[in-house]
């Protein structure tokens, strides 16, 4: 599905990225992990086309097409969608008009019929039990004084309800208290499907209890330096990131 | 002499007016005289110059013009409002006085003219005095139609009043003076909408000088939209005075004309009087739009609270100069300003001037003035849930815009307001 090959990035002068190798195949989930600075926001940033990088080698082909020569709107309407770490407070626009122009839009690049406001909140009643969102949330301003955890649980509710193919939840567990955590999690889990993917960057291992992922990717300072099963995680839980050989400060 | 003394002298030889007012037009005039228009060194006209109102010659519209009924549902929301439809400046219809709320009058300056009516003589010109500027001078000089709006005492009319003014193919290259006088008296309220409208892109100057009376207690809303043609020019000045425990709120939706100039002078004249000043310009192309708000705290415990908005795009210039003075006897004055802009494109400029001078010592005021552009942060969340990068900005500045349109309280007014700025924005 996603394949990732000498990727480097840049924001401004600074290399971010110095040569990222990453295949993903459908039906999997892979942990991103590695120490603050790493670079994994910036990957994760970079594959959904955040303006401010510049990437100066390498390519990304997300089912056999150029990702990298998508704007960012396209790359959502081909089903790639970004769990930000920092989700954006938009205030003046209510979070069920911005999901449903988010939804319509993506219905319409796929040829698909768009939903009115009525429908759209049948839908709604669905998908925010997903996440135990009450619907009241709706008629409130995008993430505009939300909790740390609210907003989080705002953006797996856009997930569910954007049903992406590529799905990168970037630190979604940071800040998260345990109940949070399992609520967002759960929510991961029941949106996978055969057909779908999930890159789980994080910190932590703590999230990787709850969210099980085929495979482990240390990155540090900007390149994969040790890729294994979901034991790697617990061993880096343990044993930190100074052993990895290209890991070490 | 000048054109406009031509045809000062030329109406007193036909006209049926009383002497005191040939008297009044003939001395406002001569103020203007010398004065003439006003220049950037005047502190107040400092961003906007009339240079282009100055040069040009107006001449008089064409009269017995008529609308479509279809043009004027449009421009009236499709509501059921008390309509009064000015064509060029001139009467094409009023609601039959039969048919008004108990307590509400709706007459015509033109009728209370000819008829030299007491209200006439004593409230013409006298709060926006000719003395008060080179605009209002010249409207005392020409006006010759308008509303008078009178709310008799703990009168509240079922439904909103509509003044509309409407400039056609037949206000191509002509001047229209027109002043309007709207008087709430004790305990009334009302809705009171002024909008200035153009059925095409005709060259042309509106002159509009409203003159507002609230007394004890009454409550009055006052929305003035001016929609002139992308090519004309509009000066209008609302000048009011209020008195004790009686609430004003103005509202100003500015989108309309090449070059505007939009002044809401309210004087809190009575205690514990209350004055709210919003307002939205929205402009594009090469179009100047102005705003000048004062609010004269004379008495204490009056709460004023002010906020503008506007949005610049293409190579467009907003003004805007908010004032706010606080007179020795205007203790605990409660004052809030605010001036936000938008700046949609590298070439639109703003100057904004929210000023303060308070000479009382127990009271309450801020304010301030930002500008912006749109936030790229929440640009790219946007397109990275699919929203394209068109759909994307018309949403953020709609955004931007909605909490001054969430203080219009005039429903259908609002829906309509709001629709506006979507559809502005849609590519």
């Amino acid at each position: 599905m996603l394949e990732i090959k000498n990727l480097h990035a840049n924001i401004g002068d600074k290399e971010i990225l110095k040569g990222i190798d990453l295949t993903v195949n459908a039906g999997e989930i892979h942990a991103v992990m590695g120490p603050n600075g790493s670079g994994k926001s910036t990957l994760a940033q970079v594959l959904a086309g955040h303006p401010a990088y510049e990437v100066t080698e390498g390519t990304v082909t997300y089912d056999g097409r150029n990702l990298l020569e998508m704007d960012p709107e396209v790359r959502a309407q081909e089903g790639i969608f970004l769990a930000f770490q920092y989700p954006i407070e938009i205030p003046g626009v209510t979070n069920a008009y911005f999901l449903r122009s988010a939804y319509n839009e993506i219905r319409k690049a796929k040829g698909m019929p768009e939903l009115d406001p009525l429908e759209f909140l049948d839908l709604m009643e669905e998908k925010t039990k997903i996440v135990e969102m009450d619907q009241a949330m709706m008629n409130r301003s995008v993430n505009t004084g939300f909790s740390g955890g609210e907003k989080k649980r705002n953006e797996i509710l856009q997930m569910a309800v954007l049903e992406p193919r590529l799905a990168i939840l970037d630190e979604t567990d940071s800040g998260l208290d345990i109940d949070a955590l399992k609520v967002v999690s759960n929510g991961v889990n029941a949106l996978r499907r055969p057909d779908n993917a999930t890159i789980v960057v994080t910190h932590y291992q703590r999230l990787l209890n709850y969210i099980v992922p085929d495979r482990v990717h240390v990155l540090a300072q900007g390149r994969i330096v040790k890729s294994g099963g979901k034991e790697l995680a617990l061993e880096l839980e343990e044993r930190g990131y100074d052993w990895i050989p290209g890991a070490a400060a | 002499m000048t054109e406009a003394g031509t045809e000062v002298l030329h109406r007193e030889k036909t006209s049926t007016e009383p002497a005191w007012l040939a008297e009044l037009r003939r001395s406002a005039l001569a103020t203007f005289e010398s004065t003439g228009y006003p220049t950037m060194k005047n502190e107040d006209w400092h961003f906007t110059n009339v240079a282009p109102i100055a040069e040009r010659k107006f001449g008089s519209a064409k009269t017995g013009m008529v609308v479509s009924a279809d043009a004027l549902s449009r421009i009236g929301y499709g509501q059921d409002w008390y309509t009064l439809v000015f064509v060029n400046g001139r009467l094409m219809s009023q609601p039959a006085a039969e048919t008004l709320a108990a307590g509400l009058s709706i007459t015509t300056l033109a009728s209370e003219i000819e008829s030299d009516s007491e209200v006439i003589r004593r409230h013409f010109a006298k709060l926006a005095t000719p003395e008060s500027g080179s605009f209002t001078a010249l409207n005392t000089a020409h006006a010759a139609d308008g509303a008078v709006v009178r709310l008799a005492a703990d009168s509240v009319p079922d439904k909103p009043i509509h003044l509309v003014f409407v400039s056609d193919t037949g206000a191509e290259g002509a001047a229209m003076y027109t002043h309007n006088l709207f008087f709430a008296e004790r305990h009334s309220q009302a809705t009171i909408i002024e909008s200035y409208v153009a059925l095409g892109a005709d060259v042309y100057l509106t002159n509009a000088v409203t003159e507002v009376f609230v007394a004890d207690g009454a409550r009055l809303s006052h929305y003035k939209l001016q929609r002139e043609s992308q090519n004309a020019f509009h000066v209008g000045t609302l000048q009011v005075h209020q008195a004790r425990d009686s609430r004003y709120e103005s509202f100003s939706f500015a989108t309309g004309a090449a070059l505007s100039r939009t002044n809401v002078y309210t004087t809190l004249a009575g205690d514990a009087a209350e004055a709210v000043m919003n307002g939205l310009y929205m402009v594009d192309g090469k179009q100047h739009v102005d705003h000048q708000t004062r609010i004269e705290h004379v008495a204490p415990n009056c709460p004023s609270h002010e906020l503008y908005k506007g949005i610049l795009d293409g190579r467009s210039h907003g003004v805007f100069n908010g004032k706010v003075y606080v007179h020795p006897e205007a203790q605990k004055t409660d004052g809030k300003q605010s001036n936000n802009n938008l700046l949609l494109s590298a070439e639109a400029r703003i100057d904004t001037k929210p000023q303060l001078e308070i000479y009382a010592d127990d009271v309450k005021c801020t304010h301030g003035a930002t500008v912006g552009r749109l936030d790229e942060t929440a640009l790219f969340y946007m397109r990275s849930r699919g929203i394209s990068m068109s759909q994307a900005r018309r949403l953020l500045t709609y955004a931007f815009a909605a909490d001054v349109l969430e203080k219009i309280e005039l429903e259908p007014l609002k829906e309509a307001l709001e629709a506006q700025v979507l559809e502005r924005f849609t590519n």
